[in-house]
């Protein structure tokens, strides 16, 4: 055990220091908006909400559990190989959590495809890991995963709402725009359609950028100077 | 110990090793029944599709034991009785890189509504990976009724779109056969100008040639007993023992 991080007296374990680990990244340590990372995975599975909500689920879980699980193992780790270590700890979390989505919502865990295996390379995990977990006791660390991994999903969970609402007229798969509403191009009624670009990643991009700009604006301390 | 020991570097890798390779050899082994039973129901979903029963996959097991009423196995165009495997196990991966006159294939008979169908599971190549479909033919053994594509990782917007029905939906009423000459089905650039081709995709060529000699390939070891449903009598079934006494004598 190192010397000087259990020298503080011991706080309880929802204090407000360990709340502010969970809240934070939600809104002025959010990893996708603030930090900028896993930007990929947020363009890719945010079509429809469901895969979001999987993915969101699973990221946090490999979050949670692969900073839990390094953080007890930070004073075992040689040094030279941490990294490899970590990356050990990360990849045997995914392919446990891919195995469990092939085996009970298989349909979700097709349309994800290669994206679970890809949490992996998500800066977020190594980054939290590399951060803090290395550095913290477990609960803490723990916390931190499960904070930085809910922000992750929030983001995602909004951009999809937008996008499955607005590119398909529905959400969770369910129609939400009244179906008379579409333009019938044989009859003439209706007046609706859905946008199109709102299926394909670059209005994802461009959700994301709205979504960045609403917080700046609201919260001027994440303006860079 | 020091841990930054090169002794203690190697024992920490050995041992975390073992420990993750454990773990993972329990989880893939624990998980496989429930993931084999989803690859099952999503076979039997695909060959439904070809007959137009779109179900979910939860109940696609009942639907298929209450549409499919018979699943033979062929073998150069004629029924094999007693296969070694039941039609539905047989992989058809490695059966379609057998040469046509060994070539064990599954055939299923439906029955919608009173009308017979014959369904033809198919495999073959795309672009990037394999590509695969059902056809479903009508009693005359010659006329599609249904078809529907799968593919691994053909190209979103350009070979993936086999898997629609807009192109999967093009071949509901063409013909196999021409007389008794077998045709096939060509996929063809631009207009189709017969009842034997339909339209590829503009952008997914390979994957549409490809999808092509899928069917030519699959289609052709049901052919010989495709044709006898023509003059509506079926051959006897021939017993495995025959069979191969007729291939090695060839």
């Amino acid at each position: 055990m190192s010397s000087n991080e259990q020298s503080k007296p011991k706080s309880g374990l929802f204090s407000k220091e360990n709340r502010k680990l969970l809240a934070d990244p939600f809104n002025m340590q959010n990893p996708v908006t603030v930090q900028v990372l896993g930007i990929c995975s947020s363009l890719a599975i945010t079509v429809k909400l469901q895969p979001a909500i999987v993915m969101g689920v699973s990221v946090l879980v490999v979050t949670a559990f692969s900073n839990l699980i390094t953080s007890l193992l930070r004073n075992l780790i040689p040094n030279r190989i941490r990294i490899i270590v970590q990356l050990v700890v990360v990849a045997a979390l995914v392919i446990i959590v891919d195995q469990i989505l092939k085996a009970y919502v298989y349909d979700v865990s097709k349309q994800l495809s290669v994206f679970v295996g890809l949490i992996i390379t998500n800066c977020i995990l190594m980054g939290r890991i590399e951060a803090f977990a290395l550095g913290n006791t477990p609960w803490k660390s723990f916390l931190d995963g499960i904070g930085n991994g809910a922000g992750y999903a929030v983001v995602l969970i909004v951009i999809a709402f937008i996008r499955e609402l607005l590119g398909s007229g529905q959400l969770y798969g369910y129609q939400v725009v009244p179906t008379d509403w579409y333009l019938n191009p044989e009859t003439g009624t209706g007046f609706y359609s859905n946008n199109g670009m709102m299926l394909l990643p670059p209005m994802a991009l461009i959700v994301v950028a709205i979504i960045i700009w609403v917080q700046r604006s609201k919260f001027k301390d994440l303006i860079e100077k | 110990m020091d841990i930054n020991s090169n002794k203690y570097t190697y024992l920490f890798s050995i041992v975390m090793v073992v420990i993750v390779a454990a773990m993972l050899s329990y989880a893939a082994i624990a998980l496989k029944p429930a993931q084999d039973a989803n690859i099952e129901l999503e076979k039997k979903q695909e060959i439904l599709s070809s007959i137009n029963v779109v179900v979910q996959r939860d109940s696609a097991g009942p639907a298929f034991d209450q549409y499919i009423k018979q699943s033979l196995v062929i073998r150069n165009g004629k029924i094999v009785e007693n296969p070694t495997q039941p039609a539905f196990n047989i992989d058809l991966a490695a059966a379609v890189s057998q040469p046509l006159e060994t070539r064990e294939v599954p055939l299923y008979v439906a029955n919608v509504g009173g009308k017979e169908f014959y369904i033809i599971p198919m495999r073959g190549k795309g672009l990037w990976g394999p590509v695969w479909g059902n056809l479903s033919l009508e009693k005359d053994g010659n006329t599609v009724f249904g078809a529907s594509f799968g593919h691994k990782s053909e190209t979103p917007g350009l070979g993936a779109e086999i898997s629609t029905v807009l192109f999967s939906g093009q071949f509901v009423g063409k013909k196999i056969l021409n007389g008794s000459n077998f045709v096939s089905i060509a996929v063809v650039k631009g207009k189709t100008s017969s009842e034997h081709e339909v339209q590829g995709i503009s952008g997914g060529t390979i994957t549409s040639v490809g999808v092509q000699s899928m069917i030519q390939d699959c289609l052709a070891p049901y052919i010989e007993y495709l044709k006898t449903f023509g003059s509506a009598v079926a051959p006897a079934p021939v017993s495995a023992d025959t069979l191969t006494a007729e291939v090695s004598s060839l």
